[in-house]
């Protein structure tokens, strides 16, 4: 009993930290039709940069926040330079993509080496509620409303405002947006920026959990993509749906079938691909 | 390595030179080279350049001079996987022509190319834990003065069985062949003492998050880990944050709780009790030379990986001084490595079995923080111990090499 109390509370705080990760994938996915293969490095670079910042003794969410604007520049100036180049070439772009995460990778290394980083978490959410014997850290509860919040925020954006209904246009149908006169291609620009700024920023909420180590990108990488495809790419509501399916079957599938938890992980994917590969929450696109 | 025109032209002049002086001064002979293959890019990074760092110091200290011969140091980057350390080697090898490589990391990297440096006659001074290349599989040309996998595991089980008088222990460990044979090790000795392993996990090597994996620890005396890399880290963060660790004692694996590591721990490491080959704080003068090296120059404690290559430097330094101007002899040189037997290194005295494996001290250490430092406090030093630990050594070969299946585990539940 205690065991499934700890993995459901579990499986909640992972969801949310995939959902910080996954919804600025998800959009620029749905809008550029591109799989950003930097999300991961984005996550890494952007928690590396939240490391350095609480280092200079600025104040744990301060440094969250710098680090994504930090990173939302940084891609900005990534898509209007490089990508901008490649535009309407989905492999070229792709690759580019793929090339950047390796240099990122490369970069890290060499600016922070390669020991592990954790940063302390912060002082008013440290500890853990303890309910009948069993500890709960204060912490990740934390990351679970984050998620809450910026899920509401993102929502309000684009079900809400002129911009988001520009972005849902943009998704559903791009040369017809244009057509009307909407800018599509700055959109690219500020939806990368968005995404960017998002993945770092749970980079940063993520690091006193999962730390901060090369390598760090590829494992994150796989989970937004597992998260995307499930949910349907370009889909807010998928994604964060998507996050909480996987935070469980994460947390489950390692516990129940410790083996199996890659084929678990991976499976939900695959059926949803088979069966219906706009995702569970995605539009077709013609 | 490149041939050009002052090269050749200075060769000419030494060699005209030589004619000339005096019969002491001709007998200059050439550099001798030793190859690194270590890892600096990617996931194992880490390690790699510690292993580099370990190296360049002894180096540095002897002024780039062994037993009387210049040497020529090249470092090769296998990008952690086995296929670049096959690349590498041959590179080492056939190019550059090196007299002894040391290296690589990864166990995986090492098995890549144990048959082709045994072909070539180069002799290898590894790092890597792999427990057959210096049992059922040993090599004439592996030379191994850090530790199989099990060695300070053995160390550990009997400690925890016989002076924690733990009767139930859980492991866990990364899914791969470094975990089995660490926690093989354990289960060995602890349940040869009476204790018993009632649970036994092995995590994915990439795990974002340990709680599933923690939430089912209870009901048992200990838990003993093996993880290695970055891993324990977030590991250990994980097993305070819910708590376990104030129910229930965490023992550790040398890469687990490696001195280099403490800089990236802090409070959720206290209390652990790890076993190790090698210990920043032995009391030897070259580890003392060692320590105050790493920290000047590369202000970081030193940990396994640094420390590994310093040694295998003097293991390297000693069979030279055996050989004399023989030590060009690839195979003589294999042979002297195995004789090496030095008193002073910074694990403390080092000597070799006829597998090539060594026979060192093992420290069983508890992490506590000393003005504002973690540091791993020596609580217990098993002294020379072997690959067999006290079992037998035809009886230990006869059985099959440790496994996630062996020696089976009888008693989980």
């Amino acid at each position: 009993m205690s065991l499934w109390l700890t993995l459901a509370v579990n499986s909640i705080a992972l969801g949310g930290l995939l959902f910080l990760l996954s919804a600025g994938f998800s959009l620029i996915f749905g809008l550029m039709r591109i799989p950003n293969l930097m999300h991961g490095s984005f996550f890494m670079l952007g928690a590396y940069l939240g490391v350095t910042f609480l280092d200079k003794g600025v104040t744990f969410w301060l440094a969250a926040l710098l680090s994504g604007v930090a990173m939302a520049l940084i891609g900005s100036l990534i898509e209007r330079f490089l990508l901008k180049r490649l535009s309407g070439q989905e492999l070229p772009q792709v690759l580019l993509t793929l090339g950047f995460s390796f240099i990122i990778a490369d970069l890290c290394l060499m600016i922070w080496t390669g020991d592990p980083w954790q940063p302390a978490t912060p002082a008013e959410l440290r500890g853990a509620l303890q309910v009948a014997g069993l500890f709960f850290p204060i912490y990740r509860l934390a990351i679970v409303a984050v998620a809450v919040v910026v899920a509401i925020a993102l929502w309000l954006l684009v079900d809400w405002t002129r911009l988001g209904a520009k972005i849902r246009a943009g998704v559903d149908d791009p040369p017809i947006a244009r057509m009307v006169g909407i800018p599509v291609s700055r959109l690219f620009t500020l939806v990368f920026a968005l995404g960017a700024g998002l993945a770092a920023f749970g980079g940063v909420v993520g690091a006193p959990y999962l730390s901060v180590y090369p390598g760090m990108d590829a494992e994150m990488l796989p989970l937004a993509l597992i998260v995307v495809i499930l949910g349907g790419t370009g889909s807010l509501v998928g994604a964060f749906v998507g996050s909480f399916i996987i935070g469980f079957l994460f947390n489950f599938g390692q516990a129940m079938f410790p083996d199996l938890a890659y084929v678990i992980l991976f499976l939900p994917m695959v059926l949803v691909l088979v069966l219906r590969p706009q995702g569970l929450f995605g539009k077709v696109v013609s | 390595m490149k041939i050009q025109r002052r090269t050749v032209l200075k060769g000419m002049l030494a060699a005209s030179a030589a004619v000339a002086a005096p019969p002491f001064l001709r007998a200059q002979p050439a550099s001798f080279k030793i190859g690194l293959l270590t890892v600096k890019t990617g996931p194992l990074a880490q390690g790699g350049n510690q292993m580099e760092q370990g190296i360049l110091t002894f180096l540095t200290e002897k002024n780039n001079t062994l037993a009387g011969r210049k040497i020529e140091f090249i470092s090769a980057d296998t990008g952690g996987n086995p296929a670049g350390a096959k690349t590498k080697a041959q590179e080492l090898i056939e190019r550059d022509k090196v007299n002894v490589i040391l290296g690589p990391l990864a166990a995986f990297e090492l098995l890549a190319i144990t048959d082709y440096v045994r072909d070539n006659a180069t002799p290898l001074l590894s790092i890597a834990a792999a427990e057959d290349v210096t049992q059922r599989k040993a090599n004439p040309f592996i030379i191994r003065p850090s530790a199989t996998s099990a060695q300070c595991c053995h160390a550990m089980g009997d400690y925890a069985a016989k002076e924690l008088k733990f009767k139930r222990a859980a492991t866990i460990s990364e899914d791969f062949a470094f975990g089995y044979e660490q926690m093989a090790g354990f289960q060995r000795v602890f349940e040869d003492n009476g204790g018993k392993v009632v649970k036994k996990l092995w995590p994915p090597l990439v795990t974002p998050d340990y709680t599933p994996y923690i939430a089912q620890l209870s009901n048992v005396d200990c838990v003993f880990n093996g993880f290695a890399g970055s891993n324990p880290v977030k590991f250990m963060r994980a097993y305070a944050d819910l708590g376990v660790k104030y129910k229930i004692p965490l023992l550790a694996g040398w890469t687990a709780m490696d001195d280099a590591l403490l800089k990236s721990l802090s409070d959720e490491a206290i209390g652990v009790i790890s076993a190790a080959w090698y210990s920043s704080e032995a009391n030897t003068p070259s580890n003392k030379r060692f320590v105050e090296a790493m920290q000047k120059n590369y202000l970081t404690l030193p940990g396994g990986y640094s420390a590994g290559m310093y040694v295998a430097g003097q293991c390297v330094e000693a069979a030279m001084q055996m050989l004399g101007d023989k030590a060009d002899d690839r195979t003589a040189l294999a042979a002297a490595l195995h004789k090496v037997s030095l008193t002073d290194t910074p694990r403390g005295a080092v000597k070799f079995d006829s597998y090539g494996n060594v026979i060192g001290d093992v420290f069983i250490r508890r992490c506590e923080r000393k003005g504002g430092q973690l540091v791993n406090t020596v609580i217990k030093t098993y002294p020379n111990v072997s690959q067999f630990w006290t079992y037998d050594e035809k009886a230990f070969l006869a059985n099959p090499v440790y496994s996630r299946d062996y020696p089976p585990a009888k008693n989980l539940e």
